[in-house]
């Protein structure tokens, strides 16, 4: 018999990682993700499955604990909103430069700035093109309901891991606060330290008589082996475009419109393809799960049998770079979005894509 | 009347009294010629191996002249982000909380830009040691001022001297922690002659030793030269110190734990 | 009557010839060489070695660890 509960999405992110079997969680409150660690703090984890939660003096000292746990081999996680995830971006870049798993969760609000506590889909060029210095990726994984809030856990981590990268969630201020039924997966069990000291070799779990010292560090001061390394990073990113892209289509096999949307973009979408197919005009909806790596190559697809496609992003458009990107100019993209925390209605949708398409 | 002993009858394994610790690598150090942050990590790795804890130890190295620290100290280490050195030891030794877990940091990366991280740590009464070592100025990016650097002190960013009216005093990071019921012993130190390594060992080896007692977090400070900054020699960089360093930050344990 | 007679061996290599070994040699037996290592420093030698009585005080403040400290008791 499935377990399903009626859960908030920052809710479900805690469970998920509760039950993933995740060692550590460091975090700081900020809206609209207070939950995450509320939820943590209430359910006593460190009873159910051992499991570390500190609420940190920082975002920034979060995501460094972050960081100093992955690198001694463990499953850790922090979340944050916006103004957080920017304070954060040191951490990861040195998460990313030492070539560590972890879990990121961004339940994006308005910006700039301290902007607002409403959701909005403004950080996704912080989330996919980097966000700190260096030449580095996050793989993003975008959550468009409760029940991928908790799925995309463990997914994070599986990824994180296969690939030694930080791993960022992509949500947002209404997927982290709406209230969903969510199917609940079974409690696994941590690792012990004998185990991590095996899954991880690299890890600075104690050096023992049988290895080398281990050292976590994005340090080199020889260009000529930093170049190397970076190098070694661009493969890896390649590798992960090559095989980790995720993506859900609906109605597309006849469409000649195409709406790409992530996330809450994506939900409200859907309603736009009933609207605007009641009114005859054959639209579809490609949803990237993945944000990096990008659909690309189905989108290239999609620009052969597609008149135009329309980006539908909680933003001024950030995402549209990418869809134009994968298009090369086969035909026209243009954006819709709503920016400052207002999510957009179904009917908007349609009538920007009848005003720019029609 | 025995004859006489030649320096090969006293250089002999069964006459050994002193050699440098195996926990120390081969490398040399990236350190200027007289830099106390040889003795200091010599003192750490000294202790770790007297605790037969190299299996048992996680090193946490700064940003700062000790970044390399992991180059030279043979245990498994992080290199942290600038000031983060105690988060990313807090988060270590919640996660493994049998192992003694250090940070070594500079006073720029303490006392500076990693304040907030010093202070909660601290506060929070983490079971880990810390080794601060203070020179009062920035020694790796070329000798600017930092939050230690002395009244009227003259560095590449106070080439007038420290002026405390637009400037600010200097720092004193030991005292303040001390203050904070998270520390169990804070401890002021230095490295410059033989009986100040001698108590410097002590101080560095109990700041270890408590880690198993889990009674809080334990401090070292390591007042040490800067003699490439400072702009003298190494020998007359200690006397420096000893005149200007030592009456503004005393050396002695500051906070020890009631018996 | 016993009496003890020390000994030092420097790593040349590695030895920067700092000096802070010199104060702390209560037997005043330590000099920088003449001569130059491969990094270009004078490093430290014994320029007096009957008077070493290996108490290692050099050794415990060299900052780069490079002296290695023997001490042997002889007869008077």
């Amino acid at each position: 018999m499935k377990e399903l509960r009626l859960m908030k999405g920052n809710e479900a992110i805690s469970e998920a990682a509760i039950r993933a079997g995740v060692d550590g969680y460091f975090g700081y409150p900020i809206t609209p993700q207070s939950e995450v660690l509320e939820y943590l703090m209430l359910e006593k984890p460190e009873e159910r499955t051992g499991m570390v939660v500190l609420q940190a003096e920082s975002e920034i000292a979060a995501i460094n604990m972050v960081y100093a746990g992955a690198g001694a081999g463990k499953m850790v996680m922090t979340s944050s909103s916006s103004p957080g995830i920017s304070l954060k971006q040191e951490g990861i870049t040195y998460i990313a430069g030492a070539e560590l798993p972890c879990m990121i969760l961004n339940v994006v609000r308005g910006g700039p700035g301290l902007g607002t506590i409403q959701p909005a889909q403004s950080d996704y060029f912080q989330a996919v093109k980097g966000g700190g210095h260096g030449d580095y990726k996050l793989i993003v994984l975008a959550p468009a309901s409760v029940q991928e809030m908790y799925d995309f856990v463990e997914l994070s981590f599986d990824l994180a891991f296969k690939y030694r990268n930080p791993v960022m969630i992509l949500s947002d201020g209404a997927i982290g606060q709406m209230m969903e039924k969510v199917e609940i997966g079974e409690q696994k069990v941590r690792l012990t330290d004998a185990q991590v000291k095996e899954k991880c070799p690299w890890a600075t779990t104690g050096k023992d008589a049988n290895r080398e010292r281990n050292i976590i560090t994005s340090l080199d001061l020889d260009s000529n082996k930093q170049e190397l390394f970076n190098q070694k990073l661009q493969a890896k990113y390649k590798e992960v475009e090559a095989n980790e892209v995720r993506y859900e289509e609906m109605e597309t096999e006849d469409a000649e419109y195409i709406f790409v949307a992530y996330g809450t973009s994506a939900r409200i979408c859907q309603k736009s393809i009933e609207l605007a197919r009641a009114k005859g005009i054959k639209v579809g909806l490609l949803r990237p799960i993945t944000l990096f790596p990008f659909p690309s190559k189905r989108l290239m697809e999609l620009s052969k049998q597609v008149k135009g496609m329309l980006s539908v992003e909680m933003s001024a458009g950030q995402m549209i770079e990418d869809v134009k990107l994968a298009v090369e100019c086969n035909i026209p993209v243009e954006h819709f979005g709503r920016m400052g925390g207002i999510i957009p209605s179904p009917g908007e949708v349609v009538e920007a894509l009848e005003q720019k398409f029609l | 009347m025995a004859e006489k002993i030649t320096n090969n009858d006293i250089v002999q394994e069964e006459n050994l009294v002193y050699k440098k610790t195996d926990l120390l690598t081969d490398k040399s150090l990236s350190y200027c010629p007289g830099c106390g942050h040889g003795t200091a990590h010599r003192l750490v790795m000294e202790v770790i191996e007297e605790l037969n804890a190299q299996e048992e130890t996680i090193g946490i190295a700064p940003v700062g002249c000790s970044v390399l620290a992991y180059e030279f100290m043979d245990i498994d280490m992080q290199q942290a982000a600038h000031g983060r050195a105690p988060a990313l030891a807090t988060a270590i030794k919640r996660l493994y909380p049998e192992k003694y877990v250090f940070t070594y940091q500079g006073d720029g990366d303490l006392a500076a830009i990693g304040t907030a991280e010093t202070i909660h740590a601290c506060n929070r009464g983490e079971n880990i040691t810390i080794i601060f070592v203070n020179n009062g100025i920035y020694g790796m990016t070329g000798g600017q001022m930092a939050p230690t650097t002395l009244p009227g002190m003259k560095s590449s960013t106070s080439p007038y001297g420290r002026d405390v009216e637009t400037m600010g005093s200097p720092l004193k990071m030991t005292e303040l922690v001390a203050q904070l019921p998270g520390t169990y012993f804070v401890s002021r130190q230095a490295v410059h002659t033989p009986s100040a390594v001698r108590k410097a060992k002590k101080a560095i080896k109990k700041a270890f030793e408590n880690q198993k007692l889990k009674k809080g977090l334990s401090f070292v400070e390591i007042v040490s030269n800067c003699n490439s900054g400072w702009k003298m020699t190494p020998n007359q960089s200690n006397k420096w110190m000893v005149d200007n360093m030592f009456p503004y930050y005393p050396l002695g344990d500051i906070k020890v734990p009631e018996e | 009557m016993a009496k003890v007679k020390g000994s030092i061996v420097v790593d040349i290599e590695k030895c920067k010839g700092c000096e802070v070994c010199m104060p702390a040699c209560p037997q005043d037996v330590i000099r920088l060489a003449e001569e130059v290592n491969g990094k270009g420093y004078h490093y430290a030698h014994m320029a007096n070695p009957d008077a070493c009585i290996g108490c290692a005080n050099c050794a415990i403040v060299c900052p780069d660890g490079v002296i290695t400290v023997y001490r042997k008791k002889v007869d008077a």
